[in-house]
């Protein structure tokens, strides 16, 4: 079992939900993301999500894409991300899942990659446009390295689809709360509990929601049904909110201690 | 060569379905549907009876005898797709999926252009069909291809500008995908090429083959036999499949895709997948494309917006790696030299995307017998290009 299984485990025994923040690694700058990381750790993050930028972002809104702009523009490569997490790894042990697009994993080689990545520290990949159609190799070479593989389902996926999704997940499923791109919204979609239902008669796999999860409130909502909260373009967005502060690092922090804890 | 693709929508290792799992049931879908309205002889006579009456095919073969006598060689032969209502090619494929847009209950229909002669085309049929049509187009586009942006509007589409990236092609299918993502139970992605996850290259194919199939059978009955070489420019390449397909089978003729060569062969300077490419995944599919060492996907550049397109379809990889068709490219200056050619031994305005097939044209025939037929594809007609082309003359 990945640090992402054990996580699960010992929330669930807490009876608590997870708390899953995503940076983009390389925003605004590499180091700064890397300290980003580590006050989030400090503010409680049970797992965090790490965005490996690529230049056509499809599935995501306009926040993500900023700072997707933000990092390719000081010249972020996979390289420096997989040295970053190495020097993360040296000073927390909070569960880190690799999360990107296909196409900037598979041509750096994916079996290169993750058997870097495990070596630096990473627990494992959720690719936003690998399908489960196309992931038997890719799935095989996770497997083969140790990672885990999370994998999405939407509102749209049917049980055939969500029993295969199932099938080829492992750590926790990623339930998106609703069709879309990523981006904060002022409320949570209806539709996720259903998904949420369906899933949960297909596998016993922790289920963790996202997409458009963004205030306090929203947290405890998803907690009452879900073992994780992803919260991704609220955090990416204050990043942005903070560009040129000093003190950017602590005060994504404290945002994070904000919507953890409401107050 | 077998049928191709497979059930999942691969072309050998190409193709497939590469797109959040919000749209993999939607696809499933539409792929159902397609199937479905394939084999109902009531969905065919219908798109036959709207490509004959309303766009007015079949296109004319027309035998190009100043063109052939001035370049010496092969005869030329040139598919006129040109002709097609709305200007090129791009029209065969809007009446299906329009067609099946509808069958499919859809009431809004979203497409990305470039050239902008997809997005007219869409809007054209969305007007003849009631649909709502809103068009994603990169700026830099819309700038270059001005008219198309008035005629879209004025045939009732939206047209949406998009900034971000290189504000041309790609940009345009990231924000239409975005848009489909979001409204994906009410609306009709309408693709405008061979490109994106299955079964948009196999429809899309299957509706542009009617320029082969006639072509195929307009040649034989004026030539009694088949042609030598095939030519076709390729973008995302609907319009050089459409050409091919009926062909594939007939050994002995050759087939030249043509790219855009753009200023340079630096990465950035062109749109020349197959030299300068190489397999990766985007938007959809896996085919050859234009990266740089990290995968980030790299700026194209063409003087014609419908060939300025990092990745090409899935189809096209595949039979370039059997070997089966010859891909190379002509660059901008070429295809100006071409485009006035055309123009002045045949009093043919093209559209810059076909004027790079035209340039093949060029180097091609006099290497040729005079026995030797040469069918190029006249994906579209100038208009849109003439300001771009007044333009590079005097610049
Ligand atoms: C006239 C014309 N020809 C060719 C193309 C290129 O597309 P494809 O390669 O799909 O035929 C376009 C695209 O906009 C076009 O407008």
């Amino acid at each position: 079992m990945t640090r992402i299984g054990k996580m699960f485990d010992q929330a669930r025994q807490q009876g608590r939900g997870a708390f899953i923040p995503y940076v983009t690694l390389g925003d605004p700058d590499l180091e700064t993301s890397g300290r980003v990381v580590l006050e989030l750790e400090a503010a409680g993050a049970d797992l965090i999500e790490l965005g490996v930028p690529f230049s056509d972002p499809l599935a995501d809104g306009p926040v993500i894409q900023r700072a997707t702009e933000r990092a390719l523009a000081r010249g972020f490569t996979l390289e420096q991300g997989l040295a970053l997490v190495a020097d993360l790894r040296r000073r927390t042990q909070v569960p880190l899942l690799l999360f990107s697009y296909y196409n900037p994993l598979f041509a750096y080689g994916f079996e290169r990659l993750a058997a870097a990545a495990k070596q630096r520290g990473i627990d494992g990949f959720l690719i936003t446009d690998l399908s489960v159609e196309e992931a038997d190799g890719p799935l095989q070479v996770l497997r083969g390295a140790g990672l885990d593989s999370v994998f999405l389902a939407a509102p749209t996926s049917t049980d055939e689809r969500i029993r295969k999704i199932a099938a080829y997940s492992s750590g926790f499923i990623y339930a998106v709360s609703r069709t879309g791109v990523t981006g904060a919204r002022k409320s949570l979609s209806d539709e996720v509990q259903s998904l949420i239902q369906k899933i949960r008669s297909q596998t016993s796999l922790p289920v963790a929601v996202g997409f458009g999860v963004s205030e306090p409130d929203h947290l405890r909502q998803v907690w009452s049904q879900a073992e994780g909260a992803v919260v991704g373009s609220a955090i990416v967005g204050c990043i942005e909110r903070n560009l040129g502060q000093p003190d950017l690092a602590e005060r994504v922090g404290g945002f994070a201690r904000w919507l953890k804890g409401g107050c | 060569m077998g049928q191709y693709p497979d059930s999942r929508g691969h072309f050998g290792p190409y193709g497939g379905k590469f797109v959040p799992e919000t749209l993999m049931h939607p696809l499933e879908e539409l792929e159902e549907a397609y199937l479905e309205a394939r084999r109902d002889p009531g969905f065919q006579t219908e798109l036959d009876r709207l490509l004959r009456d309303y766009s007015g095919r079949p296109t004319p073969l027309s035998r190009a005898d100043r063109l052939s006598g001035q370049l010496g060689g092969a005869r030329v032969y040139l598919k006129r797709e040109d002709l097609n209502h709305t200007g090129a090619h791009k029209i065969n494929n809007c009446l299906g999926q329009g067609l099946l847009a509808k069958r499919m209950g859809k009431e809004r229909v979203i497409a990305e252009t470039g050239a902008g002669q997809h997005g007219v085309a869409t809007a054209t049929v969305c007007a003849l069909l009631d649909l709502e049509c809103e068009v994603y187009m990169g700026e830099e586009d819309m700038r270059r291809q001005e008219l198309n942006v008035f005629r879209m509007r004025l045939l009732g589409a939206r047209v949406h500008g998009v900034s971000s990236g290189s504000q041309t092609l790609k940009d345009a299918i990231n924000e239409a995908i975005r848009d489909w993502v979001t409204n994906v139970r009410s609306t009709y992605y309408l693709i405008g090429s061979v490109l994106s996850a299955h079964p948009y290259p196999m429809m899309v194919r299957d509706f542009q083959a009617v320029i082969g199939r006639e072509a195929r059978e307009q040649i034989l009955e004026r030539e009694g036999r088949l042609p030598h070489t095939l030519v076709a420019c390729v973008g995302g390449g609907s319009n050089a499949i459409g050409l091919f397909h009926a062909f594939l089978e007939d050994e002995t003729v050759a087939m030249v895709g043509v790219e855009a060569g753009g200023r340079g062969s630096n990465l950035g300077e062109h749109a020349a997948r197959f030299s300068g490419g190489k397999p990766g995944i985007l938007q959809g599919t896996y085919s050859y494309v234009l990266q740089d060492e990290d995968g980030q996907i790299a700026n194209t550049h063409s003087i014609s917006a419908g060939l300025d397109y990092a990745s090409v379809g899935p189809e096209h990889a595949f039979l370039r790696d059997q070997g089966r068709i010859r891909y190379t490219s002509a660059t901008d200056e070429e295809t100006l030299e071409a485009l006035h050619l055309l123009s002045r031994t045949e009093g043919i305005v093209s559209a810059l995307e076909s004027a790079h097939a035209v340039a093949e044209v060029m180097r091609l025939a006099p290497r040729l017998r005079e026995e030797d037929l040469l069918v190029v594809n006249l994906s579209g007609r100038g208009d849109k290009d003439v300001q771009t082309v007044a333009a590079a003359d005097s610049g």
